[in-house]
């Protein structure tokens, strides 16, 4: 084998004081070599991206390499000078980052941007430069380089600005590629597209690539060899054929067995009963004409009709843009809908005044995307829970006493309910999510894209809840996602949506099995991970 | 483009309108004319003949068509008090106070960007502090004090520069550093936060990895993209160095605008407030539109929908 292009030995990176733990990697080991994509896998806070940071020079200034080395064709990027360090970033390690939407700078054209690595790395004449930025944006298959070089960033969409970082982090023919999630932002065929330019890259540039994620499918798309971290320690690593599919440490194992997948089993057995009846729902949106814009018409939502059985849980999938935020905004009436009915029992929800709906709202709600801007942080969990009952006339004692239930039920202490929200994390502020929806007893809960911020394992347990919640209490769930695999979990039927159409509906099978639309079947080709079936670890031995 | 200019012109025309109608039926509300031109000694019949004169008895519709009719053409009619044409006093005036406005521009700017880059560049540090006790200082003295002292020290004390007039540009350095001193701070602190803002973006960190040396990346990413809101500050506080250098222009003895507007209003010098009045709003609208501009120019994301 080749040597290297990346040896970590060692490797420790202190945190602050104030942090919870005293190192954020510690002690971490592993080579990167030309042609090879190494997947650091982890949950947030593991210290991968720490790990990218580092090899960048690029770390906040409170974190500091306190060990160990960093061999980047035989130099210690630790002990290098910022000018030499400085002088390598660019042009033999690049980084792609995780948000293209911020990624470029709004005020230059994406050709100044590429071609200012050339001028920052090379004599090229300003001929050259535009010669090789059109040849970068031809590799990345950008459609018409020359538009794209005089465009600027806000003319592109997300997928096509990724290429342009990736365009620029390509311009110098780096031996290191960084990746820092670079496709979570982007949606699943996008994603699809930039993991299979990875790939080609890998080999036409022979590069070493640095990919980290904390999506497995991810992993088992594009990696050759997997580092696993948590907390800042590698805690398996190997081939990626060895750790998918033979995973042996705990938090690897518990990781994969995290990972989204289609459930097997019979058809669910569904109530009569029908709890919601959407009918002909629709809205369009006029966007007024401003000094610079025509006015313009946008039907976010066509025409759209489904039933949801009582004790169903109907998933709603689609990509940004495919209209299912404006379903949701017109179900619970944030929005309001042009046309149509949406038959909750005997009411039709979409009818009267915002007010004339109060009392009705109590049977459908919400649980949203972002678990931390979704409570309030100056009030405790307790007052914020028992207000939505003591709006519908609950008294405090009552209210207070369904609170305490509540908790048991989303499995946190009782104590929760006198604490902040900035006391808890990321997944126990959603369970509080949903406690707060759940508190008025509703017959029909919404789950707004409820996982899709959270971490695998986390993510997991939220499902979990979910389904024993709604086997429990005979709840109705729309479970609202961009994410096939976390929908197929978690559902018994499926709506797929495009450009405001519903295009597909059946049950999570047939879907799955025997796709009827082109772009449902685009979108099932996109997901990652598809050669790989995640190992069943129950009952293996640890 | 082409129309977000016409449509900016348009608007702009229109809020000059809209100011000299306000400034003409105020100010004609404000007080009667005739009386304080006649003064205190005249009798009724004396005023009525004054009014007649001045044509001040037809409707006030009438008389603001006329004198926007006239205004639009150069002619502001003639001053009460000094008995010769506005427009001549304010040609005489208005060079003194647009020399000042604009050296007292540069002296803001020529603090404030270095300032705030500085204290953005290394927060909370000393650096920081110390940009922004300068800045406070300036917000907390009296203008009128700290142009004194100037005097004393360069004026009287050195001798470097002169204490009052205006008859070379070197008149006008003392006076643009009052001025400009004070308005420094609001542009600093927007700086500063602009800056830290940029700073922290994720296109610097971006353009960090591409390699781009600092002075590029504070100088070219993030000034940019800092400056933008400071353009339209900028022309605000020009605005207002033009119109509110009143005790500057007096302690420095400058003839300028704002001195004329303050002296014609104690004397209900009518046709000079409302001329002056008038250009100076035209010359803040003149000053905004510029700034949408020159932002137009900075951002493409206003440019180019």
């Amino acid at each position: 084998m080749t040597a290297p292009v990346l040896s970590v030995r060692g490797l420790t990176v202190d945190l602050p004081k104030s942090g919870d733990r005293p190192h954020a990697v510690r002690d971490l080991s592993f080579d990167i070599h030309p042609n090879e994509i190494v997947c650091v896998v982890g949950e947030s806070g593991s210290g991968k991206s720490v790990t990218a940071f580092t090899a960048m020079g690029l770390l906040p200034k409170a974190l500091k390499p306190s060990a160990g080395q960093m061999l980047f064709e035989g130099q210690d990027l630790l002990k290098m000078s910022r000018r030499a360090h400085g002088a390598l970033r660019g042009k033999r390690i690049a980084m792609v980052f995780q948000e293209p939407m911020t990624a470029l700078n709004p005020c230059f054209t994406v050709g100044d941007q590429i071609e200012e690595i050339f001028k920052a790395h090379t004599n090229l004449s300003k001929a050259e430069r535009k010669a090789k930025t059109m040849a970068l944006l031809e590799e990345v298959r950008l459609p018409d380089p020359p538009r794209v070089y005089a465009s600027f960033p806000h003319q592109l969409s997300g997928g096509q600005r990724q290429r342009i970082v990736i365009a620029i982090a390509l311009a110098m023919d780096p031996t290191l590629l960084i990746a820092d999630e670079p496709t979570t932002a982007l949606d699943v065929t996008t994603q699809a597209q930039i993991l299979s330019m990875f790939k080609t890259l890998k080999t036409t540039h022979n590069a070493g690539i640095l990919f980290v994620t904390h999506d497995f499918d991810v992993v088992a798309e594009i990696a050759d060899r997997v580092v696993v971290m948590q907390k800042g320690v590698v805690v398996e690593q190997g081939p990626v054929e060895e750790v998918l599919n033979r995973p042996q440490h705990p938090y690897t194992r518990q990781l994969i067995a995290a990972v989204p997948r289609k459930r097997d089993g019979a058809a669910p057995v569904l109530d009569e009963e029908i709890a919601l009846r959407v009918q002909g729902l629709e809205k369009t949106y006029h966007v007024a004409g401003t000094l610079t814009k025509k006015p313009r018409t946008v039907h976010a939502l066509h025409p759209a009709d489904f039933t949801v059985r009582k004790g169903e849980t109907l998933g709603i999938v689609g990509e940004s843009g495919s209209g299912k935020t404006t379903l949701v905004r017109c179900l619970i009436r944030l929005l309001d809908p042009d046309d149509g009915a949406i038959w909750i029992g005997n009411r039709n929800f979409a009818e009267g005044s915002r007010d004339s709906l109060r009392a009705a709202r109590k049977d459908i709600q919400i649980v949203f995307q972002d678990p931390y801007g979704s409570l309030n942080p100056r009030r405790t969990i307790g007052e914020q829970l028992i207000g939505a009952p003591m709006n519908f006339g609950v008294g405090r004692d009552v209210a207070w006493e369904r609170a305490r239930r509540l908790m048991k039920i989303v499995r946190l202490e009782e104590e929760a309910l006198y604490r902040y929200p900035a006391q808890f994390s990321g997944g126990q502020r959603q369970r509080i999510c949903i406690a707060r929806a759940l508190m008025v007893e509703p017959k029909i809960l919404i789950a707004d894209e409820a996982v899709s911020a959270l971490d695998v394992s986390v993510q997991k347990e939220v499902l979990q809840l979910l389904a024993d919640i709604k086997r429990d209490m005979g709840l109705t769930i729309l479970f609202i996602t961009h994410d096939l695999r976390v929908a197929a979990q978690i559902c018994d039927n499926l709506i797929v949506m495009s450009k405001g159409r519903i295009v597909e509906r059946g049950t999570v099978d047939d879907v799955f099995g025997n796709p009827q639309d082109a772009y449902t079947r685009q979108l099932l080709g996109a997901m990652p991970g598809r050669g790989w079936e995640a190992p069943d670890l129950t009952g293996a031995p640890h | 483009m082409l129309r977000y200019l016409m449509q900016r012109i348009g608007l702009a025309a229109l809020v000059c309108v809209a100011v000299s109608l306000l400034a003409f039926t105020l100010l004609n509300a404000s007080g009667d004319v005739a009386i304080a031109v006649a003064g205190e000694e005249a009798t009724a019949a004396q005023i009525d003949a004054i009014r007649e004169d001045l044509g001040l008895n037809r409707p006030l519709p009438v008389r603001y068509v006329e004198w926007l009719g006239q205004a639009v053409q150069g002619d502001f009619g003639d001053s009460l008090f000094f008995r010769q044409p506005v427009a001549e006093l304010i040609a005489h005036r208005l060079p003194n106070t647009l020399t000042l406005a604009v050296m007292s521009l540069a002296v803001m700017l020529a603090l404030s960007v270095p300032l705030g880059v500085a204290a953005a560049l290394w927060p909370n540090t000393l650096i920081d502090r110390a940009a922004m006790l300068v800045a406070v200082m300036g917000q907390a003295m009296p203008n009128f004090w700290f142009a004194l002292i100037l005097i004393v020290v360069f004026s009287l004390t050195l001798g470097i520069a002169p204490p009052s007039g205006s008859a070379t540009l070197g008149h006008f350095v003392l006076p643009a550093i009052a001025l400009g001193y004070y308005s420094t701070p609001p542009m600093m602190r927007l700086i500063r936060q602009g800056m830290i803002e940029a700073m922290s973006s994720d296109y610097i960190r971006t353009a960090r990895a591409k390699g781009i040396p600092t002075w590029k990346i504070v100088f070219k990413h993030a000034l940019r993209n800092a400056v933008i809101p400071v353009v339209s500050l900028s022309a605000v506080q020009f605005g207002n160095m033009l119109g509110g250098s009143v005790v500057i222009e007096t302690v420095f003895g400058i003839q300028g605008l704002g001195f004329l507007a303050w002296e014609s209003i104690s004397r209900m010098d009518l046709p000079v407030v409302q001329a002056v009045l008038l250009i100076v709003a035209i010359f803040y609208v003149v000053m905004v539109l510029l700034a949408d501009f020159i932002n137009a120019w900075l951002d493409p994301r206003i440019r180019i929908q």
